[in-house]
């Protein structure tokens, strides 16, 4: 279920196959355990073209592990089993699943449990079909909203957009750090989303502190950790526990600071 | 509007043909939402500079005096009676100022540029053509240029990454992936996501999300006026056959444009068959691919079958990209256009024979053009004519060349 129990509400991604699927298996049920509201689950693809340096080592890895759309949605599957009321969210960019195929893609994801969709280069254009094959099996299609957006083009975001919005903090690739002048773009762009939108907003790129996770919890109901949990991965990917260790307790640093400023 | 364009079942609605940046199936805009209002912006203000007869006059002024346009349809007589069949004629783009028709996109574009009010120009290149045109239209008028080129590139077209420095642009390697153009592209695009609103993506192909397929099209479309024009002057009719090169595709949909509706005229483009047509080894997209998207558009793709985008090889880097233009993909599937291939091997053959028949030496990527025709001229009639776009001249090749060719 997509829902956010506590402000901001916590959404981890996380790159599958990275270093390899057990790995990521363990790395999404401690961050689950620490407090994480909902996982998306990242399809590794040769050409991350919104990604920044962390992410695309990220995806190197798990394609060199042989990670498949496949082994994502068994992935889903298995959290969906271990953790039934988490929030599965697949993460892809559109290529891996035009190749898998689109109806069989929404079969298998609806069949494994997973909640909702984002493709990355899926614009609110092009998606007319694709709402309608994800909608018919229940699965929430997430849409970005960026600052550059039209508030022509957040209307029509809004309308094609279930589950929650994601909005992009600034302009910009993954992973870079926010600078504190930008935070004014993400901050006006979830002011402009809720004029037109009752769903939740869910503000990512450039999340790393849990400073930036406070702010984001001041203005918008959730917050989208990546490179920074991508990064701790790549610094203890030899073993799965010990990743998954370090990814709970930065999350747990993450937590307990958040429900502090909430206080 | 791109209803059933994605997941069609076979069939091929010709209802999308009405939308702007579909052709046929194909084409369409998938890039992340970032982008999506600058695309929006560049497609309005393009189509406001089509119309504006100011605009066209000094792109026109331009081409002429700067650019040096109208090139040479030039009757390759010894070439033509050395191959025994069709006549021959090859339109010289490989005069240009810079030594490709990439400089017609290029002017087209900055001038753009300027009028939107951009400061910052990016650009990707493969074989360095479309980076030294950029670079030069960027010193003309006085704009910050900066270049991605993949470093496998880099290393064989070394003289152009001098030339665009000494042109003062900025070239940024790229060591993704076959770190050739599909790496650069990239690249670019991950700088025009951080920096979109002060700089402009000149884009060097008719590749890319709408309206830049059609817009490099446009500008390129050039090419073809001329030669029709031209051919009708020399022969008093119109060729049997054009035969272009096809990387992105804009030289190939450059001189293809105008004759389209002339049916009976053969458009053949011709892909990098490279070393062989297993998966990496070549980039004939219509040989051994299949459609997908990447970088913005849905066209042919060679990829795997989970959807990652394969590697690709050829000896020329112009070539060297895994998806087509989506204007090709159109025409591939109509059957208005034919797409073949050549290997490497062949396109060292091709450019020995017309620097050893005519004194022209071609860019790598055209003598997969020359090839081709001489292939076809020798089974045609001595009436036939075939015109070979000539898309660059092979000064940038010969550190390639010294590597690949022994001359006795
Ligand atoms: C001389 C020449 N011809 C052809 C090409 C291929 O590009 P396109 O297919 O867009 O014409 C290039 C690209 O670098 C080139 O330099």
């Amino acid at each position: 279920m997509l829902t956010f129990k506590s402000r901001p509400g916590l959404v981890v991604y996380v790159t599958c196959g990275d270093p390899d699927l057990a790995t990521s298996r363990a790395v999404i049920l401690a961050a689950i355990d620490a407090g994480a509201d909902v996982i998306e689950l990242g399809v590794p693809f040769s050409d991350p073209v919104a990604d920044g340096p962390v992410i695309q080592r990220a995806s190197e890895r798990a394609l060199k592990s042989g990670t498949t759309l496949h082994d994502v949605l068994a992935l889903a599957g298995e959290i969906r089993k271990a953790r039934p009321s988490a929030g599965v969210i697949v993460f892809s960019y559109l290529n891996p699943i035009l190749r898998f195929g689109m109806e069989r893609f929404a079969k298998e994801a609806a069949l494994a449990g997973v909640d909702g969709v984002l493709v990355t280069d899926m614009t609110v254009e092009e998606s007319a079909t694709y709402c309608e094959i994800m909608h018919s099996r229940n699965l929430q299609t997430i849409f970005l909203a960026a600052p550059t957006s039209t508030d022509a083009r957040l209307k029509k975001i809004a309308a094609a957009s279930r589950g929650f919005i994601y909005a992009v903090s600034r302009t910009g690739v993954t992973g870079t750090k926010l600078q504190s002048d930008v935070r004014g773009d993400a901050e006006q762009l979830v002011k402009r989303i809720r004029k037109i939108s009752k769903l939740p907003i869910a503000v990512g790129f450039g999340i790393s502190s849990p400073a930036d996770f406070r702010a984001v919890g001041e203005y918008a109901d959730a917050a989208v950790i990546g490179s920074a949990i991508v990064k701790i991965i790549e610094e203890n990917g030899d073993s799965a526990a010990k990743a998954a260790d370090a990814v709970a307790q930065w999350i747990n640093s993450l937590k307990s600071i958040g429900s502090k400023a909430r206080a | 509007m791109s209803k059933k364009t994605l997941t069609n079942n076979g069939s091929k609605s010709v209802r999308a043909k009405q939308v702007p940046g579909r052709f046929g199936l194909y084409g369409g805009r998938y890039v992340p939402e970032t982008l999506m209002a600058a695309l929006e912006e560049l497609e309005s203000a393009y189509a406001k500079a089509k119309l504006d007869s100011k605009f066209q006059k000094e792109l026109r002024g331009l081409l002429t005096h700067y650019v040096g346009r109208p090139t040479p349809l030039y009757f390759a007589q010894r070439l033509s009676k050395h191959l025994g069949g069709a006549k021959i004629y090859l339109k010289r783009e490989d005069l240009l100022h810079t030594g490709a028709h990439k400089i017609n996109n290029s002017l087209g574009q900055v001038l753009l540029a300027r009028r939107m009010g951009k400061k910052r120009i990016i650009a990707e290149t493969g074989a360095g053509q479309h980076g030294v045109a950029t670079a030069t239209v960027c010193a003309l008028f006085g704009l910050e240029c900066v270049v991605y080129m993949g470093t496998e590139d880099m290393r064989r077209q070394e003289l152009n990454v001098f030339r665009m420095r000494l042109l003062g642009a900025e070239v940024h390697g790229v060591d993704a992936g076959s770190r050739t153009l599909k790496d650069a592209i990239n690249e670019a695009m991950r700088d025009w996501v951080t920096n979109v609103r002060n700089s402009y993506y000149l884009l060097g192909s008719a590749l890319g999300a709408h309206p830049y397929p059609t817009m490099v099209r446009d500008f390129q479309s050039v090419i073809g006026r001329e030669a029709r024009a031209q051919i009708l002057k020399a022969e008093g009719k119109l060729p049997t056959a054009i035969i272009a090169c096809v990387g992105g595709g804009s030289n190939a949909i450059g001189i293809f444009h105008e004759f389209l509706k002339d049916k009976k005229v053969k458009l053949i483009g011709v892909e990098a068959g490279g070393r062989g047509l297993g998966l990496g080894d070549h980039a004939a997209r219509f040989a051994g691919g299949t459609p997908g998207v990447l970088q913005g558009t849905y066209s042919y793709l060679l990829q795997d079958e989970a959807g990652q985008v394969a590697t690709t090889h050829s000896v020329s880097a112009g070539l060297d990209y895994p998806s087509i233009g989506p204007e090709h993909a159109a025409l591939h599937d109509t059957g208005r256009a034919e797409y073949v291939y050549a290997t490497d091997q062949e396109a060292l053959e091709g450019l020995k024979l017309l620097s050893q028949q005519e004194g022209i030496i071609p860019a790598l990527e055209s003598a997969h053009a020359v090839v081709e025709a001489a292939k076809r001229a020798p089974k045609m009639k001595k009436s036939e004519v075939i015109i070979v776009n000539v898309s660059g001249r092979g000064d940038k090749d010969i550190g390639i060349l010294r590597e690949n060719l022994t001359l006795s």
